[in-house]
């Protein structure tokens, strides 16, 4: 040790600190490499394969081919693309509103509200799964109950298709919409106040501000949930095992749902990575879509 | 025009404030209803009316769980993975994040934007394999089987490389001026003024942790191993399910959760904000 000992004192901070950065970077590279990268292509290898009892032959694209004419995958691909066109939306505008409301200094006790709002993204999904389905029982659940007073016929909330797809949403809206008006609120909140100012003296009414200053002035945001949100319903799978397991009749089978049950259940493994690679693709393509959209054209 | 009568102002304030209201009921009606069902017993709750005021089954419904899902084992499952993966996971990403944040080196662009890329792949992509590796190690049935593969959260250093990005760089600077080391300069001079930022991501990590259902439903086996929601999962696919027990069991999952988070919301929600507005 003595050797490093000469050394000029100003070579030693230079030199060590050369190294420094790839030792902070060095652990999560490491065990991103081999649980991440590793398995996402080992997964294109297993998806060139086909399982049978255990052995597997090499069939080249077979397992994509299948994908193209496997009824239950168009079914699962119909209820995904039903929750991206309505629910996500709907929250969306939900959440925009949620965000404006939250922003107004009309508003007493924001802080509360803020936190009221936020507080349903803590809960697990299969803890939020199991109450929804409760409380949407048919015969005794508190919602029909309710619905009862007011003179509504009991409504098959999980039982039947249509409103089994409806309940998902209601669930899927209660979880995020929270979550994603926060996200806005801050994003509100760096809009300058000045630009209101500026509208108002323009004679600009509420709704004019809000197309023309508001609106504007969320759109990085904007961009961040419903991207997060496409993310999020292309990879459904938590809510429908808990609340609906799929059904009925496979109404609100989701493409994760499939791709769990192909893989853990039927231990069909090539064919379920190949599904992971579509479903990969299709994100890879819905966020380009959004990212033309609503992103900047810089 | 924006000097408008007093009264009509507060008449407005009113209106709004007792709609945000009535939703935030709303919203919480899953939470009462929860707390109301977890103190009923099954067949009190498949009444009509349903209860609406919390019951006397509580104790009951907990030793039911304790008999049919050795929930208290359970529950220390979950808080010993979580408690664990929040530790190591806090460690990598926060080394990471300082990093990214504070450094200038070749391939840090890549590196990083490398890294992000776990943010958009699916995580159903990882499953089969990642399932095959653990049974290779022999791993399957093992809590390091759940924690392991997560630990580099891609979230996790995003929030972390954003928050870090806010030191001075004078502070770092005077730091190896006084010939603090690297690892020394990163533990007493960057790592005390981040402390809200590691709350958040202390608290985003458990939260994800206590909640993730997937991957542990995929490699714990045994009972005696579950975390609290597969054990709640395995007892709903049950014939005769016990729903004051579950509804029991579930309130201890998501009770504790909302009470942390109420009393460490502060950090939490500006530390997320500080990662996820700035782009």
């Amino acid at each position: 040790m003595s050797l490093a000992e000469p050394l000029p004192a100003v070579a030693r901070p230079r030199r060590r600190g050369r190294a420094a950065p790839y030792l902070f970077v060095l652990p999560a590279l490491l065990l991103f490499s081999v649980f991440k990268l590793y398995p996402i292509g080992w997964s294109f290898v297993i998806s060139l394969h086909r399982t049978v009892a255990g052995t597997e032959t090499f069939v080249g694209l077979d397992n994509y081919r299948r994908l193209l004419d496997d009824p239950l995958l168009w079914t699962a691909l119909r209820n995904t693309a039903i929750v991206l066109a309505v629910q996500v939306p709907l929250m969306l505008a939900l959440a925009t509103a949620l965000a404006v409301a939250l922003n107004s200094t009309l508003l007493r006790g924001r802080p509360v509200f803020r936190l009221g709002f936020f507080l349903p993204m803590v809960t697990g999904l299969v803890a939020y799964g199991i109450v929804f389905s409760v409380l949407l029982n048919k015969d005794y659940g508190l919602v029909n109950w309710l619905l009862g007073l007011v003179g509504v016929d009991p409504v098959p909330w999980l039982t039947d298709g249509l409103w089994a797809r409806i309940s998902l949403g209601l669930a899927l809206t209660w979880h995020y919409t929270g979550y994603n008006a926060v996200i806005l609120l801050a994003r509100l909140q760096t809009v300058p106040a000045e630009l209101y100012d500026a509208a108002a003296v323009d004679g600009a009414g509420a709704l004019a501000a809000f197309r023309h200053v508001t609106l504007p002035g969320l759109r990085p945001a904007l961009l961040l949930t419903s991207v997060l949100s496409t993310i999020g319903t292309l990879q459904l799978f938590d809510e429908p095992t808990v609340l609906t397991g799929g059904g009925p009749d496979n109404a609100t089978l989701t493409i994760g749902v499939y791709l769990y049950r192909n893989a853990f259940t039927y231990a069909d493994f090539g064919y379920a990575s190949a599904l992971a690679y579509a479903l990969t693709l299709l994100i890879g393509l819905l966020g380009l879509v959004q990212f033309r959209l609503l992103g900047d054209k810089s | 025009m924006t000097n408008r009568a007093p009264g009509r102002r507060a008449g407005r304030s009113l209106l709004l404030t007792s709609g945000l209201a009535i939703a935030l009921a709303a919203v919480a009606v899953p939470f009462y209803w929860l707390v109301v069902g977890a103190t009923h017993s099954s067949r009190e709750l498949f009444t009509s009316p349903p209860p609406l005021l919390p019951g006397g089954h509580l104790a009951e419904n907990l030793a039911t769980l304790q008999d049919t899902a050795h929930f208290g084992r359970v529950v220390l499952n979950s808080l010993g993975i979580a408690g664990v993966y929040t530790l190591l996971a806090g460690t990598v990403c926060t080394l990471a994040g300082y990093g990214f944040a504070t450094y200038r080196f070749r391939g840090r662009e890549t590196l990083f934007g490398l890294l992000m890329l776990g943010l958009v792949v699916p995580t159903q992509i990882t499953l089969v394999p990642l399932f095959r590796m653990m049974a290779e190690l022999q791993w399957l049935g093992t809590y390091q089987a759940v924690i392991t593969p997560n630990l580099a959260l891609p979230f996790g250093i995003f929030l972390m490389r954003q928050s870090m990005a806010a030191l001075p760089k004078e502070l770092l600077d005077s730091g190896r001026m006084d010939g603090c080391g690297e690892l020394r300069l990163f533990l007493r001079v960057a790592l005390p003024p981040m402390r809200p930022a590691l709350a958040a991501l202390a608290i985003f990590l458990f939260l994800y942790q206590w909640n993730d259902f997937v991957w542990p439903l995929i490699v714990l086996r045994d009972e005696l191993t579950f975390t609290i929601p597969v054990a709640l999962a395995s007892l709903q696919g049950l014939d005769e399910t016990d729903y004051g027990a579950i509804l029991a069991g579930t309130s201890v999952a998501a009770v504790p959760m909302a009470v942390v988070f109420l009393l460490l919301q502060r950090h939490f929600v500006s530390g997320l904000l500080a990662g996820a507005v700035k782009e």
